[in-house]
């Protein structure tokens, strides 16, 4: 069976492109075996969701929380607009 | 169809200032950096106001110029910070494998239902200091890939890298940063439930 080591960056690399399909039988064998592994693998794809759920959220014009541009700043800018 | 809104540029800051500002700081995590690319980017939609079509939104065309200055900054920390070696390995006293490639500390169980975590305010500041904790390589390839979905040729093209060491850069990134997120933010959390 392959070792951890090699399945984490196997999963990993799952998430970017498609396994050949000796090793996606590989991994699905050890995962169905390693608790630490399929733990692993769903933590990883609830970091992307919520990741790609923050982007997505953070997008929309008007949303109110999160970081705001501080006041000097906007002055600053207001005035580089001025005179571009 | 009305053309959308098309506002004079000294509206610009108060209209779209923070919103651009928010979504550079979840890519850059570092405030100036983020307010200059903000300024360079009314700045260039200034000067270049006729590629500015209508067809899309006012913001959608300036977050358009934006992602660009983002993707010119990445492009210029990679020059300046090329790949080394140790971005590609893991360290010795950190790797959570033994020997043999087995977990020594496997994943801990994150409990719960996680599920909705993207809004809270707070799991995101963890999440940047998380980031801003992996060398600006690992960073800007998981933000690349994870905040951005860029596909990885494109990744690749950014940040000057062959494929082969971008997959082992994600996987590493990834790896430091689920860890850093289970220290910090699941780990805490049941304690507290506890």
């Amino acid at each position: 069976m392959l070792p951890c080591r090699d399945v984490t960056q196997l999963i990993s690399e799952s998430m970017d492109t498609s396994l050949p399909i000796g090793k996606r039988i590989g991994v699905c064998v050890h995962l169905l075996m390693c608790k630490f592994c399929s733990r692993y693998e769903r933590q990883l794809l609830l970091i992307r969701e919520t990741v790609r759920r923050i982007a997505a959220t953070e997008e929309k014009p008007g949303e109110p929380p999160g970081e705001t541009l501080s006041e000097e700043a906007k002055e600053r800018i207001r005035k580089s607009l001025r005179n571009p | 169809m009305p053309k959308p809104a098309n506002h004079d540029p000294s509206e610009w800051v108060d209209r779209y200032g923070d919103y651009l500002f928010r979504y550079a700081m979840l890519r850059l995590r570092d405030r100036s950096t983020a307010e200059d690319l903000v300024q360079e980017t009314f700045l260039a939609g200034i000067k270049d106001r006729r590629s500015f079509s209508g067809n899309s939104s006012e913001s959608t065309w300036l977050v358009g110029i934006l992602k660009h200055k983002i993707a010119d900054h990445f492009r210029r920390q990679a020059r300046e910070a090329p790949l080394e070696d140790s971005d590609l390995r893991d360290q010795p006293d950190s790797s959570p494998f033994d020997g043999s490639g087995h977990w020594m500390n496997g994943p801990t169980d994150w409990g719960g239902n996680p599920a909705d975590l993207y809004r809270e305010k707070k799991f995101l500041d963890q999440l940047t200091k998380c980031l801003s904790g992996l060398s600006p390589n690992h960073a800007n390839a998981f933000t690349l890939r994870e905040i951005e979905g860029a596909d990885t040729g494109e990744i690749c093209k950014v940040l000057n890298i062959t494929e082969t060491n971008l997959w082992v850069i994600l996987h590493r990134a990834r790896m430091l940063l689920r860890r850093c997120l289970e220290a910090n933010w699941f780990h805490k959390s049941t304690e507290k439930g506890s």
